[in-house]
């Protein structure tokens, strides 16, 4: 944990890791775990306990599902129940904190044999079909949204929380990947700008890849897509919209280099690039199947868990903790950090001081410290209309400078949740 | 698989997984640490009346809170060191002679009417000890009349109090105040109020760690500055120089401590600015053509009226979409 200098006139700076970590790579488990979004989980449609699956194997309930997941793994299917999502609860919702699943556990045989469904086309409709689960689970639904109009995909080669080096990983180690996945990318989508966003360092090692490439601030949170559009596209995202609905699709280095290989090998790419920081700050880029139980990760890592320690699946601005060190590494797991309990921040009960720390430190300028007094006051409407809680891209610096520990991040997140809600039930009842 | 592991009860929570390290305590901490060299310069010029005055204005805010905590049955906040740090102001403020019955008065108007009839900690829209020096200003005639609280001591300088002579005399009556003395402390006052040099180490100390945003502190000291230096071009004979008026009465104790407390100011920068820099013209106009001596108190309180408003300026957030109708 980055604590605050003694000296401090402005705000603090909290710079990303730029430089990849060492990449080892961990052999086949001896099972792995994927989770299929799914309204009514459980087995059927052919995903039930007994089944023979092979590596890189589509798996879906019905053919005209949109839901799928591919195996990472050729076994035998051992278990399929429905998933508690990250928090121990099956959420009746979708959105940021999950969706029913179906979980899948697949008894992995040593030897890889490979499905032959994908056979390495490079269509849109294969993309949709089969690329959704590729390592930093791309999505082109975008692409094939009619109300939306995509002029340009940005391609993160930084990653977006603090620790984590995955994707300068891949643009470090893969770059004849990574110009062959941004050649498939421009083909197959016809979008012809794309941006590759690299670490100052890793500029005029990017550039062979035929990009347009852009450097990007090494300080948080330069790396969040709402940052860069501003910074890097010039395009600012109004309130409540997506880069998407201004014509931009963001698309982790990861994946494109994983669809590069994928479509030159006709092979779906089955491993995750996860960056596992140690207690201490020391970190391994650890690349494993996706499903991969995390204990099998940190015992790749030779890490022991205490009680109360935390396992934040993600970063440490942004990330979720997780409860179990059974569940699997999906694929957008970006990294693992495990906090020691006595890293670990106490939130406070405090009421705000106004000491402004929050005003200095947000990127989009909420007034936080009003904010959070209409949120604490549950005042969700006027807090959007009159104090920009809409505006707000959750990179969480507010929490983290607040001197009176406030959970602003869980207030936001709870005035977001319960706004959806109100208009959901409002749409519903006209 | 590992056992081990799956036994562990993890803990769950929510993003961000890191924080700064302050706290509320912390904060308040550095502010009493900062406030010392004045403190103790007022200790070691008035002896134990002073030591004694300055242990009770803090004891007593402490006690109010723990009064107030226990009849609204709120928990107990005396911990955190808000009402420390405002008992301590408040005795700063105050002759080393103040009578015990004005202290422990002052600091239930302070603590009580001042911040907890609010809701406590960072709802408090005046200036705590400012509110109760003001209020006692108003009430009792001649409480703060430096020159008789102080008359029985001698510290071989001018026992007068600087802006008395100023507004009794005009600029005749302060040609034996040298600048320089009058910022090492050689002045009569509140006892943590006229060691300017200790203030502005406390200061300086509390900006570059971030606990005071310069912009309140200097641009409080700019306006008092540019203010008395007009004055003193109009008029040379009647109103005194800017350096003089920096360095005597309240001027930096409220530029560092009292000026930038938290709740009763703004937090956006050009607000910051608009209202340090008012609030030191308020001072100077009051000291040179208003009725009371120091113009801090009041100058002070009436911006943090304004403060509400002030803070309403502020840049549009990024993505805020104006509707117009």
């Amino acid at each position: 944990m980055i604590k605050r200098p003694f000296l401090g006139i402005g705000k603090p700076k909290l710079s990303y890791a730029l430089v990849p970590d060492e990449v080892q790579e961990l052999k086949v488990p001896k099972s792995v775990t994927l989770l299929l979004k799914d309204d009514d989980p459980g087995p059927g449609g052919g995903i039930e306990a007994g089944a023979a699956v092979k590596t890189g194997q589509r798996l879906s309930k019905s053919p005209e599902s949109p839901n799928y997941v591919v195996s990472s793994v050729t076994g035998t299917i051992s278990a399929v129940f429905p998933y508690a999502g990250t928090f121990g609860q099956i959420y009746p919702y979708a959105g940021k904190f999950g969706h029913p699943c179906t979980a899948i556990t697949i008894d992995a045989d040593e030897k890889d044999t490979w499905d032959d469904e994908y056979k390495g086309e490079a269509t849109l409709d294969t993309a949709l079909r089969f690329f959704g689960c590729l390592p930093g689970k791309p999505s082109f639904q975008a692409f094939a949204d009619p109300g939306k109009t995509i002029r340009m995909i940005v391609i993160s080669g930084q990653d977006q929380d603090l620790l984590l080096t995955a994707n300068q990983a891949i643009v470090q180690n893969h770059m004849a990947e990574l110009k062959a996945g941004i050649k498939v990318l421009k083909e197959m989508t016809g979008v012809d700008r794309v941006l590759l966003t690299v670490p100052e360092a890793m500029v005029q090692q990017a550039i062979s890849t035929g990009a347009e490439v852009k450097a990007l601030s090494a300080v948080y949170p330069a790396g969040l897509p709402h940052m860069v559009m501003k910074d890097i596209v010039g395009t600012v995202v109004p309130e409540g919209q997506s880069p998407e609905d201004m014509g931009t699709v963001f698309i982790s280095a990861e994946a494109v280099a994983a669809l590069g290989t994928s479509v030159e090998t006709g092979r779906l790419s089955v491993s995750k690039m996860v960056t596992v920081v140690r207690k201490g700050g020391n970190a391994t880029n650890l690349k494993v199947r996706i499903g991969t139980p995390l204990q099998v990760l940190l015992q790749g890592c030779g890490i022991t868990v205490q009680d109360r320690d935390r396992l934040i699946l993600g970063g440490p601005m942004r990330g979720m903790t997780t409860y179990s060190g059974q569940l699997p590494v999906e694929a957008d797991t970006d990294g693992l950090v495990v906090q020691d309990r006595a890293e670990s921040p106490l939130l406070g009960d405090h009421p705000c001081i106004n000491c402004g720390e929050c005003i200095r430190v947000c990127p989009v300028k909420i007034p936080v410290n009003m904010l959070i007094r209409f949120l604490e006051a549950g005042y969700y409407e006027d807090a959007r209309d009159m104090y920009d809680l809409s505006c707000c891209i959750e990179c969480g610096l507010c929490a983290y400078v607040c001197t009176s520990r406030i959970p602003i991040s869980q207030y936001v997140d709870l005035a977001k949740r319960e706004l959806a809600l109100r208009e959901a039930a409002e749409a519903e009842n006209e | 698989m590992n056992r081990e592991l799956t036994d562990k009860k993890l803990v769950v929570s929510h993003a961000p997984y890191w924080h700064d390290g302050r706290t509320v305590s912390s904060r308040y901490r550095q502010i009493m640490l900062a406030a010392l060299p004045a403190v103790l310069m007022g200790i070691s010029q008035y002896g134990s009346p002073a030591l004694g005055m300055i242990s009770l204005a803090t004891a007593s805010a402490v006690a109010w809170e723990f009064v107030m905590n226990l009849v609204l049955g709120k928990r107990i906040t005396v911990g955190d060191g808000s009402a420390a740090v405002t008992g301590l102001l408040f005795g700063m403020l105050l002759p080393a002679t103040a009578p015990w019955w004005i202290v422990v008065l002052g600091t239930f108007l302070a603590i009580i009417v001042g911040k907890q009839i609010f809701g406590g900690l960072g709802l408090n829209p005046l200036n705590p000890p400012l509110l109760a020096l003001a209020m006692l200003v108003i009430s009792f005639e001649g409480i703060f009349d430096f020159n008789a609280a102080l008359r029985n001591y001698e510290l071989g300088f001018a026992m007068t109090y600087p802006l008395a002579d100023l507004k009794a005399l005009g600029t005749a009556g302060i040609d034996k105040f040298a600048i320089g003395d009058l910022f090492m402390g050689k002045q009569i006052g509140g006892v943590g109020a006229t060691f300017g040099l200790g203030l502005v180490i406390g200061g300086i100390y509390l900006l570059i760690r971030g606990y005071v945003r310069w912009e309140l502190s200097l641009s409080f000291l700019a306006g008092v500055f540019v203010t008395a230096w007009l004055f003193h071009l109009a008029d040379a004979t009647a109103y005194a120089g800017p350096m003089f008026h920096l360095f005597t009465g309240y001027t930096l104790i409220a530029a560092f401590f009292l000026l930038p407390e938290d709740s009763s100011s703004p937090v956006n920068f050009i607000p910051m600015l608009v209202f340090g820099a008012l609030a030191g013209l308020m001072t100077v106009l009051i000291r040179n053509i208003g009725a009371y001596v120091d113009g801090v108190p009041f100058s002070i309180l009436l911006l943090n009226l304004a403060n509400p408003l002030l803070d309403k300026i502020r840049p549009k957030a990024v993505g805020k979409v104006v509707e117009n109708a």
